[in-house]
Protein backbone atom coordinates (compact mmCIF):
# COMPACT_ATOMS: atom_id res chain seq x y z
CA UNK A 1 0.00 0.00 0.00
CA UNK A 2 3.07 2.48 0.96
CA UNK A 3 4.34 1.69 -2.17
CA UNK A 4 1.59 2.42 -4.38
CA UNK A 5 1.27 6.00 -2.08
CA UNK A 6 4.66 6.63 -3.10
CA UNK A 7 4.44 6.33 -6.58
CA UNK A 8 1.47 8.71 -6.46
CA UNK A 9 3.47 11.22 -4.49
CA UNK A 10 6.26 11.11 -6.93
CA UNK A 11 4.24 11.15 -9.87
CA UNK A 12 2.50 14.56 -8.54
CA UNK A 13 6.01 15.96 -7.80
CA UNK A 14 7.10 15.09 -11.46
CA UNK A 15 4.06 16.31 -13.11
CA UNK A 16 3.84 19.25 -11.03
CA UNK A 17 7.70 20.03 -12.58
CA UNK A 18 6.92 19.20 -16.08
CA UNK A 19 3.94 21.91 -15.93
CA UNK A 20 6.03 24.35 -15.06
CA UNK A 21 8.81 23.66 -16.84
CA UNK A 22 6.85 23.81 -20.23
CA UNK A 23 7.32 20.49 -21.03
CA UNK A 24 4.32 19.05 -21.68
CA UNK A 25 3.28 21.04 -24.80
CA UNK A 26 3.13 20.14 -28.73
CA UNK A 27 5.10 22.91 -29.66
CA UNK A 28 7.95 22.34 -27.60
CA UNK A 29 7.66 18.50 -28.31
CA UNK A 30 8.04 19.38 -31.78
CA UNK A 31 10.13 22.79 -31.54
CA UNK A 32 12.88 20.31 -30.41
CA UNK A 33 12.57 17.41 -32.73
CA UNK A 34 12.65 20.69 -35.27
CA UNK A 35 15.65 21.36 -33.66
CA UNK A 36 14.50 25.19 -32.45
CA UNK A 37 13.11 25.13 -29.57
CA UNK A 38 15.58 22.98 -26.72
CA UNK A 39 12.99 23.40 -23.78
CA UNK A 40 12.40 19.33 -23.20
CA UNK A 41 16.06 18.81 -23.87
CA UNK A 42 17.28 21.42 -21.51
CA UNK A 43 14.46 19.82 -18.85
CA UNK A 44 15.58 16.35 -19.76
CA UNK A 45 19.52 16.86 -19.35
CA UNK A 46 18.97 18.49 -16.66
CA UNK A 47 17.31 15.74 -14.89
CA UNK A 48 19.62 13.42 -16.25
CA UNK A 49 22.82 15.33 -14.99
CA UNK A 50 21.59 15.56 -11.35
CA UNK A 51 20.27 11.90 -11.27
CA UNK A 52 23.41 10.85 -12.30
CA UNK A 53 25.18 11.97 -9.97
CA UNK A 54 22.87 11.53 -6.93
CA UNK A 55 22.18 7.77 -8.06
CA UNK A 56 25.50 6.52 -8.57
CA UNK A 57 26.53 8.52 -5.29
CA UNK A 58 23.67 6.71 -3.32
CA UNK A 59 25.18 3.44 -5.21
CA UNK A 60 28.66 4.37 -3.65
CA UNK A 61 27.72 4.47 -0.49
CA UNK A 62 25.34 1.09 -0.91
CA UNK A 63 22.23 2.97 -0.50
CA UNK A 64 20.18 2.02 -4.10
CA UNK A 65 20.81 -0.79 -6.56
CA UNK A 66 20.74 -0.04 -10.06
CA UNK A 67 17.59 -1.63 -11.95
CA UNK A 68 19.34 -1.69 -15.79
CA UNK A 69 17.07 -2.96 -18.67
CA UNK A 70 18.72 -5.35 -20.60
CA UNK A 71 20.11 -3.61 -23.83
CA UNK A 72 18.62 -5.44 -27.04
CA UNK A 73 19.77 -3.74 -30.07
CA UNK A 74 17.09 -5.12 -32.38
CA UNK A 75 14.19 -3.80 -29.71
CA UNK A 76 16.28 -0.61 -28.17
CA UNK A 77 16.77 0.30 -32.06
CA UNK A 78 14.01 -0.76 -34.11
CA UNK A 79 11.71 -0.24 -31.19
CA UNK A 80 12.98 3.31 -30.48
CA UNK A 81 12.75 4.27 -34.56
CA UNK A 82 9.41 3.00 -34.35
CA UNK A 83 8.49 5.02 -31.17
CA UNK A 84 10.05 8.40 -33.02
CA UNK A 85 7.70 8.15 -35.75
CA UNK A 86 4.32 7.90 -33.33
CA UNK A 87 6.00 10.92 -30.83
CA UNK A 88 6.42 13.21 -33.86
CA UNK A 89 2.51 12.47 -34.74
CA UNK A 90 1.15 12.61 -31.38
CA UNK A 91 3.70 15.25 -30.42
CA UNK A 92 3.35 14.08 -27.04
CA UNK A 93 5.18 10.77 -25.43
CA UNK A 94 3.41 8.56 -22.90
CA UNK A 95 4.43 10.52 -19.90
CA UNK A 96 3.66 13.61 -20.99
CA UNK A 97 0.19 12.91 -22.86
CA UNK A 98 -1.37 12.80 -19.33
CA UNK A 99 -0.11 15.47 -17.98
CA UNK A 100 -0.98 17.94 -20.61
CA UNK A 101 -4.36 16.42 -20.15
CA UNK A 102 -4.22 17.76 -16.88
CA UNK A 103 -3.39 21.36 -17.86
CA UNK A 104 -6.09 21.24 -20.25
CA UNK A 105 -4.55 20.16 -23.49
CA UNK A 106 -7.06 17.40 -24.26
CA UNK A 107 -5.37 16.46 -27.60
CA UNK A 108 -3.32 14.47 -25.07
CA UNK A 109 -6.64 12.27 -24.87
CA UNK A 110 -6.31 11.32 -28.59
CA UNK A 111 -2.72 10.04 -27.91
CA UNK A 112 -3.59 8.18 -24.77
CA UNK A 113 -6.62 5.69 -26.30
CA UNK A 114 -4.07 5.60 -29.50
CA UNK A 115 -1.46 3.98 -26.81
CA UNK A 116 -3.98 2.00 -24.87
CA UNK A 117 -4.33 0.48 -28.67
CA UNK A 118 -0.68 0.53 -29.33
CA UNK A 119 0.23 -1.91 -25.78
CA UNK A 120 -2.88 -4.35 -26.74
CA UNK A 121 -1.65 -4.49 -30.44
CA UNK A 122 1.85 -4.96 -29.12
CA UNK A 123 0.59 -7.92 -26.37
CA UNK A 124 -0.89 -9.69 -29.50
CA UNK A 125 2.89 -9.14 -31.48
CA UNK A 126 4.98 -10.55 -28.53
CA UNK A 127 5.60 -14.04 -29.12
CA UNK A 128 6.02 -13.61 -32.53
CA UNK A 129 8.28 -10.67 -31.52
CA UNK A 130 9.94 -12.40 -28.78
CA UNK A 131 11.63 -14.73 -31.04
CA UNK A 132 12.79 -12.76 -33.25
CA UNK A 133 13.68 -8.64 -33.37
CA UNK A 134 14.54 -9.52 -29.18
CA UNK A 135 16.65 -11.86 -29.83
CA UNK A 136 18.82 -9.66 -32.49
CA UNK A 137 21.82 -8.39 -30.50
CA UNK A 138 21.10 -8.97 -27.05
CA UNK A 139 23.82 -7.92 -24.94
CA UNK A 140 22.31 -8.26 -21.19
CA UNK A 141 22.08 -5.34 -18.46
CA UNK A 142 25.11 -3.51 -19.62
CA UNK A 143 26.32 -0.03 -18.90
CA UNK A 144 28.95 2.46 -20.17
CA UNK A 145 31.38 1.98 -17.53
CA UNK A 146 31.16 -1.76 -17.38
CA UNK A 147 31.81 -1.57 -21.31
CA UNK A 148 34.63 0.73 -21.00
CA UNK A 149 36.04 -1.09 -18.30
CA UNK A 150 36.49 2.74 -16.36
CA UNK A 151 34.96 4.18 -13.01
CA UNK A 152 31.58 5.51 -13.49
CA UNK A 153 32.73 8.48 -11.79
CA UNK A 154 35.20 9.07 -15.02
CA UNK A 155 32.13 9.12 -17.12
CA UNK A 156 29.83 11.39 -15.22
CA UNK A 157 32.07 13.73 -14.60
CA UNK A 158 32.91 14.89 -18.44
CA UNK A 159 29.12 14.33 -18.95
CA UNK A 160 28.27 16.64 -16.54
CA UNK A 161 31.11 19.28 -18.00
CA UNK A 162 29.76 18.52 -21.89
CA UNK A 163 26.34 19.03 -20.93
CA UNK A 164 26.89 22.59 -19.57
CA UNK A 165 28.57 22.96 -22.49
CA UNK A 166 25.46 22.30 -24.79
CA UNK A 167 23.71 24.65 -22.27
CA UNK A 168 26.01 27.32 -22.67
CA UNK A 169 25.58 26.79 -26.78
CA UNK A 170 21.87 26.67 -26.49
CA UNK A 171 21.51 29.86 -24.63
CA UNK A 172 23.61 31.80 -27.21
CA UNK A 173 22.09 30.48 -30.05
CA UNK A 174 18.52 31.28 -28.62
CA UNK A 175 17.33 27.43 -28.66
CA UNK B 1 13.02 41.05 -20.96
CA UNK B 2 10.63 38.58 -19.55
CA UNK B 3 6.94 38.91 -20.82
CA UNK B 4 4.08 38.25 -18.32
CA UNK B 5 3.62 34.82 -19.13
CA UNK B 6 7.42 33.60 -18.03
CA UNK B 7 6.65 34.78 -14.72
CA UNK B 8 3.99 31.45 -14.12
CA UNK B 9 6.35 29.06 -15.66
CA UNK B 10 10.09 28.49 -14.39
CA UNK B 11 13.48 27.81 -16.09
CA UNK B 12 13.37 24.43 -17.99
CA UNK B 13 16.59 23.76 -15.98
CA UNK B 14 15.61 24.69 -12.47
CA UNK B 15 12.47 22.32 -13.36
CA UNK B 16 14.69 19.57 -14.62
CA UNK B 17 17.12 19.46 -12.18
CA UNK B 18 14.49 19.23 -9.29
CA UNK B 19 13.15 16.62 -11.46
CA UNK B 20 16.25 15.06 -11.07
CA UNK B 21 16.70 15.16 -7.28
CA UNK B 22 13.10 13.64 -7.22
CA UNK B 23 14.19 10.83 -9.09
CA UNK B 24 17.12 10.75 -6.45
CA UNK B 25 14.58 10.62 -3.06
CA UNK B 26 12.60 7.84 -4.80
CA UNK B 27 15.32 5.43 -5.72
CA UNK B 28 16.67 6.19 -2.20
CA UNK B 29 13.31 5.83 -0.31
CA UNK B 30 11.42 3.50 -2.48
CA UNK B 31 14.08 1.91 -4.95
CA UNK B 32 11.70 2.94 -7.85
CA UNK B 33 13.11 4.53 -11.38
CA UNK B 34 10.78 7.02 -13.28
CA UNK B 35 8.88 4.83 -16.08
CA UNK B 36 5.72 5.01 -17.59
CA UNK B 37 5.27 3.06 -20.62
CA UNK B 38 4.50 -0.70 -18.81
CA UNK B 39 1.39 1.02 -17.33
CA UNK B 40 -0.16 1.57 -20.74
CA UNK B 41 -0.16 -2.45 -21.21
CA UNK B 42 -1.02 -3.16 -17.95
CA UNK B 43 -3.99 -1.18 -18.42
CA UNK B 44 -4.70 -2.26 -21.64
CA UNK B 45 -4.72 -5.52 -20.41
CA UNK B 46 -7.49 -4.79 -17.49
CA UNK B 47 -9.73 -3.36 -20.16
CA UNK B 48 -9.22 -6.58 -22.46
CA UNK B 49 -9.89 -8.34 -18.97
CA UNK B 50 -13.54 -6.93 -18.86
CA UNK B 51 -13.89 -9.20 -21.88
CA UNK B 52 -11.95 -11.98 -22.17
CA UNK B 53 -10.30 -12.80 -18.72
CA UNK B 54 -9.29 -16.48 -19.85
CA UNK B 55 -7.78 -15.42 -22.90
CA UNK B 56 -5.44 -12.42 -20.86
CA UNK B 57 -4.41 -14.96 -18.40
CA UNK B 58 -3.31 -16.91 -20.87
CA UNK B 59 -1.38 -14.57 -23.27
CA UNK B 60 2.72 -14.20 -22.65
CA UNK B 61 2.52 -10.24 -22.47
CA UNK B 62 0.26 -10.06 -19.74
CA UNK B 63 2.25 -12.66 -17.65
CA UNK B 64 5.21 -10.86 -17.95
CA UNK B 65 3.73 -7.20 -17.43
CA UNK B 66 0.54 -8.49 -15.00
CA UNK B 67 -2.28 -6.62 -15.59
CA UNK B 68 -2.49 -4.66 -11.99
CA UNK B 69 -2.14 -1.44 -10.34
CA UNK B 70 1.66 -1.06 -9.01
CA UNK B 71 3.95 1.84 -8.29
CA UNK B 72 4.37 2.86 -11.92
CA UNK B 73 0.62 3.02 -12.29
CA UNK B 74 0.24 5.47 -10.07
CA UNK B 75 3.36 7.14 -10.38
CA UNK B 76 1.34 8.04 -14.21
CA UNK B 77 -1.66 8.89 -12.30
CA UNK B 78 -0.13 11.46 -10.09
CA UNK B 79 1.80 12.94 -13.33
CA UNK B 80 -1.76 14.18 -14.89
CA UNK B 81 -2.75 15.23 -10.97
CA UNK B 82 0.39 17.06 -10.46
CA UNK B 83 0.04 18.71 -13.45
CA UNK B 84 -3.06 19.86 -13.47
CA UNK B 85 -2.38 21.26 -9.77
CA UNK B 86 0.70 23.40 -11.46
CA UNK B 87 -1.72 24.60 -13.90
CA UNK B 88 -4.39 25.63 -11.26
CA UNK B 89 -2.08 27.42 -9.14
CA UNK B 90 -0.56 29.18 -11.35
CA UNK B 91 -3.10 30.27 -13.72
CA UNK B 92 -1.99 28.67 -16.95
CA UNK B 93 -4.68 26.16 -17.46
CA UNK B 94 -6.03 26.26 -20.89
CA UNK B 95 -8.34 24.36 -22.75
CA UNK B 96 -7.01 23.22 -25.72
CA UNK B 97 -7.89 20.84 -28.50
CA UNK B 98 -5.34 21.62 -31.55
CA UNK B 99 -2.28 22.87 -30.26
CA UNK B 100 -1.09 26.14 -31.80
CA UNK B 101 1.73 24.67 -34.03
CA UNK B 102 -0.31 21.96 -35.68
CA UNK B 103 -2.86 24.66 -36.57
CA UNK B 104 -0.57 26.80 -38.68
CA UNK B 105 0.37 23.94 -40.71
CA UNK B 106 -2.67 21.37 -40.64
CA UNK B 107 -5.46 23.95 -40.01
CA UNK B 108 -8.39 24.02 -36.54
CA UNK B 109 -10.33 20.56 -37.52
CA UNK B 110 -10.54 19.13 -34.24
CA UNK B 111 -11.13 15.27 -35.81
CA UNK B 112 -7.69 15.79 -38.14
CA UNK B 113 -5.72 16.24 -34.79
CA UNK B 114 -7.54 13.38 -33.12
CA UNK B 115 -7.08 11.18 -35.70
CA UNK B 116 -3.39 11.60 -36.68
CA UNK B 117 -2.91 11.86 -32.68
CA UNK B 118 -4.37 8.23 -32.19
CA UNK B 119 -2.34 6.66 -35.03
CA UNK B 120 0.91 8.66 -33.06
CA UNK B 121 0.15 6.99 -29.67
CA UNK B 122 -0.63 3.36 -31.38
CA UNK B 123 2.68 3.59 -33.38
CA UNK B 124 4.55 5.43 -30.50
CA UNK B 125 3.48 2.62 -27.53
CA UNK B 126 4.01 -0.50 -30.38
CA UNK B 127 7.88 1.33 -30.51
CA UNK B 128 8.26 2.06 -27.01
CA UNK B 129 6.99 -1.60 -25.45
CA UNK B 130 9.97 -2.90 -28.57
CA UNK B 131 12.41 -0.81 -27.27
CA UNK B 132 11.28 -1.29 -23.80
CA UNK B 133 10.95 2.09 -22.52
CA UNK B 134 9.84 5.13 -23.22
CA UNK B 135 11.65 8.79 -22.54
CA UNK B 136 10.81 8.62 -19.28
CA UNK B 137 12.48 4.56 -18.54
CA UNK B 138 15.25 4.55 -20.97
CA UNK B 139 16.05 8.47 -21.69
CA UNK B 140 15.72 9.36 -18.14
CA UNK B 141 16.26 6.61 -15.87
CA UNK B 142 18.38 4.57 -18.25
CA UNK B 143 20.84 7.78 -18.84
CA UNK B 144 21.04 7.97 -15.34
CA UNK B 145 22.08 4.33 -14.73
CA UNK B 146 24.49 5.07 -18.06
CA UNK B 147 22.78 2.00 -19.24
CA UNK B 148 23.54 1.11 -22.94
CA UNK B 149 20.17 0.31 -23.76
CA UNK B 150 18.97 3.91 -22.25
CA UNK B 151 21.47 6.02 -24.89
CA UNK B 152 20.70 3.50 -28.17
CA UNK B 153 17.38 4.03 -27.25
CA UNK B 154 16.99 7.49 -26.38
CA UNK B 155 19.17 8.23 -29.53
CA UNK B 156 16.73 6.30 -31.82
CA UNK B 157 13.86 8.21 -30.18
CA UNK B 158 15.49 11.43 -31.53
CA UNK B 159 16.00 10.27 -35.19
CA UNK B 160 12.92 8.89 -35.79
CA UNK B 161 11.10 11.88 -34.47
CA UNK B 162 13.21 14.53 -36.30
CA UNK B 163 12.76 12.68 -39.67
CA UNK B 164 8.99 12.34 -39.24
CA UNK B 165 8.93 16.31 -37.99
CA UNK B 166 10.56 17.58 -40.87
CA UNK B 167 8.44 15.71 -43.36
CA UNK B 168 5.37 17.01 -41.64
CA UNK B 169 6.83 20.48 -41.47
CA UNK B 170 9.02 20.69 -44.57
CA UNK B 171 8.82 24.35 -46.02
CA UNK B 172 6.64 25.15 -42.97
CA UNK B 173 7.57 28.34 -40.91
CA UNK B 174 7.82 27.94 -36.70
Amino acid sequence: MNTLLYGLITGILFGFLLQRGQVLRYDKQLGALRFFDMTIVKFMLSSVLVGMAGVYFLKDFGLATLAVKPTILGGNIIGGLIFGIGWALLGYCPGTSLGALGEGRWDGLWGILGMLAGAALFAEAYPGIKKTVLTWGNFGAITLPQILGINHWLIIIPFIIGGILLFRWFEKKGL
Amino acid sequence: MKSLDDKKYWSPYLAGALSGLVLILSVWVTGKFYGTSTTFVRAAGMVEKIFDAARVARMDYFIKEVPMIDWQWMFVIGIFIGSLIAAKTSGTFTWQAVPGMWQKRFGSSVGKRAVVAFIGGVIGMFGARLADGCPSGHGLSGSVQLAVSGFVSLICFFIGGALVARIMYKGGTR
